[in-house]
Order: C-alpha cells, then sequence, then structure tokens
C-alpha cells in the first residue's frame, strides 16, 4: 500500500488543471467530471424513504398501503404502519420507515414494490438493491428477498432473478446489500403493464405462525455492482412521482370543504364530473370513494348523498365520472362541488397501480 | 402473493349510452374500472373472465 500526497492534478498535454485537494480533502474538479455511472436519478424505486402515504399510515388488509408499497398478507394477519424516527436518530437520511408487524405468520407474507417497465434495466446488467431495515424473523429465522420479472399481460411467463437471498434482521438497523445479475430479455415477449417486482417476505416453505416484524427504510434498486447512498428527494418530488400510479383528493371533513370541482347537473340526482391529474397517470385509473353515506353533490341550493360513481370518459389526464345521488334537489346545468357530508372525511381515488 | 376477489362485476354505460367501463366490488371496495388493458384491475377482470370464473353482467 502507498500514498499520494498531492494538491492539484493536471492534464499532461496542456497542464489545465483538473482536480484540486484541500487541506481537509475536499476534492474541487475544475474541468468536466464524467462519471462511469450516473450520480442521480439512480434509485428504480419510488416512495423507498416510505414519506408519501397518500391512502393512510395504518393497514391491515391485503393491498396498497404507503405509495408503493403493496402488502401480501397470504394468510397470515399484520398490521403495516408508516413510522416517524426520533429526532436526531433518522437511519440513512430517512425521516421515515415502514413497519410490518405481524401476529400471525405465514408463508408468502411480506411486502411488494413494483417498478415499471421490465425493460428498466437491460438483460445482463448488474444492479444493486440495498436497503436498511431491522426487526425479528419468521419462524423460519430469516426473511427472502426476491426480484422478479413480470412480462404483463400478454407477456412472457413471470422468472425470478437468480435465486432468492436470504436475510437476516437483528434489533438494530443496519443496511443489507444485494447484488444481482438481471436475466437476459432476449426472447421474451413484453406485454402491456411489464414491471420489476421486489418482494421481502417469509420463506415460501416456511408456514410457521409466528409472530415477526419488520422495519425498513431508504430502499434503493440501482444499475450497478456497488450500493450508493440513498438518493434522497423532496416530499413533493416523491408525490409526484407517485402521482403517476395513485391519487387521493380528500377532505379532512373540516367546514364540509369541497375537495373536487367541475362537475355539472345532467339531472336532479347525477353529475358529471371532470378533473385534470396533476401528473398523467401510468393507465386510465380504476376509480372509488370513501363509500356509502360520505359524500354530497352540492349545487348551491340542493345537497343530495353522493350513492354512486363510474368512470365516464377518464384518460390519463383526466378524471371523468358520472356521480348519481339519491333524493334528488339538483337543478340539471348548474354547476357543482363534491363536498364531505356532515364533516367526515372522505376521498376519491384514481388507481392507476401496477 | 394474494389474488383480487372480484364480485358484482357490471358494464356501465356514459350519458350517451356507450359502454365506457365496469362496475364492480374488489376486495370488498366498490370500483369503476375503465376498459383499459393497463389497467391492473381491468387486466384482473379479462383474465378471471377467460378463466370462467367471473361473469360480467350488461348495463342496466
Amino acid at each position: 500500500m502507498s500514498k499520494l500526497k498531492v494538491t492539484t492534478i493536471s492534464d499532461p498535454d496542456n497542464d489545465n488543471t483538473a482536480l484540486t485537494i484541500d487541506s481537509s480533502g475536499n476534492v474541487t474538479a475544475s474541468q468536466g467530471f464524467v462519471p462511469s455511472t450516473q450520480l442521480s436519478h439512480r434509485n428504480l424505486i419510488i416512495n423507498g424513504a416510505m414519506q408519501v402515504a397518500q391512502r393512510g399510515t395504518s393497514f391491515t388488509t391485503n393491498g396498497y398501503t404507503l405509495d408503493r408499497w403493496d402488502l401480501s398478507l397470504s394468510g397470515a394477519t399484520g398490521t403495516v404502519t408508516q413510522e416517524s424516527f426520533a429526532l436526531d436518530s433518522e437511519v440513512g437520511g430517512c425521516k421515515n420507515y415502514q413497519k410490518l408487524a405481524v401476529t400471525t405468520g405465514d408463508n408468502f407474507c411480506g411486502i411488494v414494490h413494483r417498478i415499471e417497465d421490465v425493460q428498466s434495466i437491460k438483460g445482463g446488467e448488474t444492479f444493486t438493491l440495498s436497503f436498511y431495515a431491522k426487526g425479528t424473523n419468521p419462524g423460519g429465522g430469516s426473511m427472502k428477498v426476491r426480484v422478479r420479472q413480470r412480462f404483463g399481460s400478454g407477456g412472457s411467463t413471470a422468472v425470478n432473478v437468480g435465486t432468492l437471498d436470504s436475510i437476516t434482521l437483528t434489533n438494530s438497523w443496519q443496511r443489507f446489500t444485494i447484488t444481482k445479475t438481471y436475466n437476459s430479455l432476449s426472447g421474451k415477449t413484453i406485454g402491456t403493464g411489464s414491471f420489476i417486482e421486489l418482494f421481502i417476505h417469509q420463506d415460501e416453505s416456511d408456514t410457521s405462525t409466528d409472530a415477526w416484524e419488520l422495519n425498513i427504510t431508504g430502499v434503493q434498486l440501482e444499475v450497478g455492482s456497488v450500493a450508493t447512498p440513498f438518493e434522497h428527494r423532496s416530499y413533493g418530488e416523491e408525490l409526484a412521482r407517485c402521482q403517476r400510479y395513485y391519487v387521493r383528493y380528500s377532505s379532512d371533513g373540516s367546514n364540509n370543504q369541497a375537495f373536487l370541482i367541475g362537475a355539472v347537473n345532467s339531472s336532479t340526482s347525477a353529475a358529471i364530473c371532470s378533473t385534470n391529474f396533476t401528473n398523467p397517470m401510468r393507465a386510465i385509473p380504476t376509480a372509488s370513494y370513501s363509500g356509502a353515506d360520505t359524500l354530497r353533490i352540492f349545487d348551491g341550493s340542493g345537497a343530495p348523498v353522493l350513492t354512486s360513481i363510474s368512470t365516464q370518459a377518464s384518460s390519463i389526464t383526466t378524471g371523468s365520472l358520472d356521480l348519481v345521488a339519491s333524493g334528488g334537489g339538483l337543478t340539471t346545468g348548474r354547476v357543482a362541488l363534491i363536498i364531505p357530508k356532515s364533516n367526515t372525511d372522505c376521498y376519491v381515488d384514481f388507481d392507476a397501480e401496477l | 402473493m394474494n389474488e383480487m376477489n372480484i364480485e358484482s362485476a357490471v358494464y356501465s354505460t356514459n350519458h350517451e349510452g356507450n359502454t365506457s367501463g365496469i362496475n364492480a366490488t374488489i376486495d370488498g371496495i366498490q370500483m369503476s374500472v375503465p376498459l383499459d388493458p393497463a389497467n391492473r384491475h381491468y387486466a384482473e377482470i379479462m383474465r378471471q373472465v377467460e378463466a370462467g370464473t367471473l361473469t360480467i353482467a350488461e348495463a342496466e
């Protein structure tokens, strides 16, 4: 081992200073800097810091939980929550983490993240998954990490990328790193809605019903053989990325605030509503709402309770809905608003998840 | 991993009478699903229809 002590490095032909090293070890590049791997937009995971939670912060059923993260109970019982680190105790620079507390375990219980487009990584390329985690393990003693190529509707059969990896959680936060080679895509048929699936779960062969707990944050999947520092993004930037897949228009119920505008009454008990999405969505979204007895159509005088919504002519940029209410009272042709009923928490969702 | 539990699938029509989507109860939640193959709910509905385990009723 040898050490080279210099303050400047110059090019050999014209003696232009390329790098300057100060007394603290800071390096300044004076000329162009061309990295061999990209410096930004490395992380293919969205909401890896678990900071965006449009749907809420606590979940006990199968389905999407924190934005872009899906809970697969697979016969187990458990709760996913968004948690916050104590001040000055953040891990990997992340303020939040996802906690899956399983009370009754079962095989294939875990969390799933789907990266749009199976071609997001080139066939044969090396990629690295890294994340911070702590907790307790399922009865089998460890958890499995699976990366899988999903080729979408009409596409080739899904295949795992290499073998499944095992991780063993402890009661202290640690950074796990897994490097793999992506399967060749040659000869595959890529259908509609393809994706790369990351699944962290109780092993298939582990049918133990023991309780276990996974706490996880700072999830990063990047091309290359090295786990670079977690790439932080602002809440606003991460939210915008999440809203390609899911948007919730909501009210906390206070003051009967209007939260969807742009409706026109088509009869005394129905309206057509159209809203532009902030970002184009991945696909034409499924629409749903907070359920019976939570919303009203309000046109300045009438305010009947909403009883159903139907996709009218939505696109990836516009949510267009037929709204039906009970009891009548609307004036045909009037502009209307969607408001909460009796100051209840309520929402309208648009879902274009993978 | 879990499969969607889909019940009560019915085609919906827009105000011009054209088929515009499918109203269904999916995992216990009433949803309005567009006729877009890239939509995961629509793809799953069509998969279950092709498998013969789900029938979509005509619009009322």
